[in-house]
């Protein structure tokens, strides 16, 4: 069964759908793209995966024992955040909010966890750091950390490579590639189509509505 | 001068006005630093202009406790303007504009058209400035601001991740399960108490800068959110407690030194992080 997979769906805002027809299913440890040009409703198509939204009709399933709040996800980054006064520690130990449940407070494994995730990402000598004094590339990577702590099976990107320069662009690539090849699903959405097939698995194009050949 | 202030303290009533100073100094400073980074500084001073609103009404109705209107009207408010932001047909700063200036204006009519001293501009001063209103605290009445505050900072403290993780990223929060309504309604309700208790003190045209001014200082000279957070609670009593004590030995309006010295220290803060930067 598939992790996650859309039936006929149709998305959009205050019920008017932006887009319609859509079909396809996520397997575990797929690399799943999502592509299409600025305004083609790839954001609503992906709040309505992430649950912010209900779709307007169709729905989506979640299967294999998995559910919507254990999506990791790494958002676009916002205007507030740019001078945000909090370390990279905090900032990656918010990602264990899902698994907080009734308790108020981390636990010690949760920190442990925190801490694991940014070393995976290469930042453990920025764990003090300021969030607003690091370089783009390098929020990305406290961004993809947090994610890490909020899953154990799926990431949804959005737009991971925005306003990154093509050298840590290709770094970012090749991060994420790592972790799909852990065995992780990635669910990105993106209009570099370029970069893109050279690592995907399967490529959506939401303008077309089916999944285009990928290589 | 320390034989004057030992004086002074011998007060029953210059005591409570210092206890209930510093514990509102200390509630309305910490979700300060939420609402500065959500850019919601506004809304204290919005919400204070309807508390202000609703002061007159108790007034008119002549309410003993002013507090039973005051607080659920703010607090309503608070909700509703919070709600606005989300799905809005009036964008947020309109609405804290309208709902403000609103209220302000009703309050000043209600006072004017049924007064209930002889004095109306002194009354409307005193609300809108605090004047020395803070000196004339009943005990119950420093008994309820500590409940309030107790409430407060016992809130800030149990949810002080969840918090933390609203005030970062929203639609994180959000795709990962936190219930990012009820905490934005939890912290609306905490903003309407912390105003309604800080009219006491600086009045309700003073109110923002209470809030604002230690979150904004802290924000200038560290880097992690908990010592942003810490900062600015020592930072907003050490304040408040000073300009009470200028205020008393200097004759003083309560309300202007207190914002007074809080805006000196967001200027000392701005060099500091200067030079260190």
């Amino acid at each position: 069964m598939s992790l996650l997979a859309a039936k006929n769906l149709t998305v959009g805002y205050d019920g008017h759908g932006v887009l319609s027809d859509i079909n396809f299913e996520i397997n575990q440890g797929d690399y799943f793209c999502i592509v299409g040009e600025n305004g083609s409703g790839k954001t609503t198509l992906m709040k309505t995966i992430l649950g912010l939204q209900s779709p307007i009709e169709g729905k989506i399933e979640y299967g294999d024992g998995f559910s919507k709040n254990e999506i990791g996800y790494l958002p676009q980054q916002t205007e507030v955040q740019r001078d945000f006064p909090a370390s990279v520690f905090e900032i990656v130990l918010s990602g264990c909010q899902n698994s907080l449940g009734r308790r108020f407070f981390y636990s010690d494994e949760q920190k442990k966890l925190a801490y694991k995730n940014i070393k995976k990402m290469g930042i453990a000598d920025l764990k003090n750091r300021c969030y607003r004094e690091l370089s783009g590339g390098q929020q990305q990577r406290v961004l993809l950390a947090r994610a890490l702590c909020a899953t154990k099976r799926a990431l949804l990107l959005d737009e991971p490579v925005a306003g990154l320069d093509p050298n840590v662009t290709s770094e970012m690539y090749q991060l994420i590639k790592e972790l799909n090849d852990e065995g992780l699903t990635i669910i990105m959405i993106s209009h570099d189509i370029q970069n893109i097939q050279n690592y995907a698995s399967h490529i959506y194009d939401v303008n077309r509505g089916k999944e285009a050949p990928s290589c | 001068m320390l034989d004057k202030l030992f004086m002074y303290l011998e007060f029953p009533y210059v005591r409570y006005a210092i206890i209930v100073g510093v514990l509102i100094a200390l509630c309305s400073s910490l979700l300060g630093v939420t609402l500065v980074l959500k850019r919601y500084s506004f809304i204290g001073d919005g919400l204070s202009h309807v508390a202000f609103g609703a002061l007159a009404i108790a007034t008119v109705l002549n309410f003993t406790n002013r507090m039973l209107i005051v607080l659920p009207l703010t607090i309503v408010s608070a909700i509703l303007l919070l709600r606005k932001g989300q799905n809005a047909k009036v964008k947020g700063d309109a609405a804290i504009a309208m709902i403000s200036v609103g209220a302000l204006a009703f309050g000043y009519l209600l006072m004017n058209v049924f007064p209930s001293s002889s004095n109306v501009s002194g009354d409307v001063c005193s609300t809108l400035f605090g004047s020395q209103s803070i000196l004339t605290l009943t005990q119950t009445e420093v008994l309820v601001s500590g409940i309030l505050a107790v409430i407060v900072v016992g809130i800030f403290i149990i949810f002080y991740n969840r918090i933390f993780a609203i005030t970062f990223d929203e639609n994180f929060a959000n795709a990962v399960g936190t219930n990012v309504g009820f905490y934005n309604l939890l912290i609306a309700t905490v903003i309407a108490i912390i105003i309604v208790l800080a009219m006491n003190l600086v009045g309700s045209l003073l109110i923002s800068a209470l809030v604002i001014f230690p979150a904004l200082s802290a924000m200038r000279i560290l880097k992690s959110f908990r010592a942003v957070i810490v900062f600015s609670a020592i930072s907003s009593v050490t304040c408040a407690l000073a300009g009470l004590l200028i205020s008393i030995l200097a004759g003083t309006p309560v309300g202007s030194t207190i914002v007074a010295v809080d805006v000196l220290l967001f200027f000392t803060c701005t060099i500091v992080g200067r030079i260190k930067a």
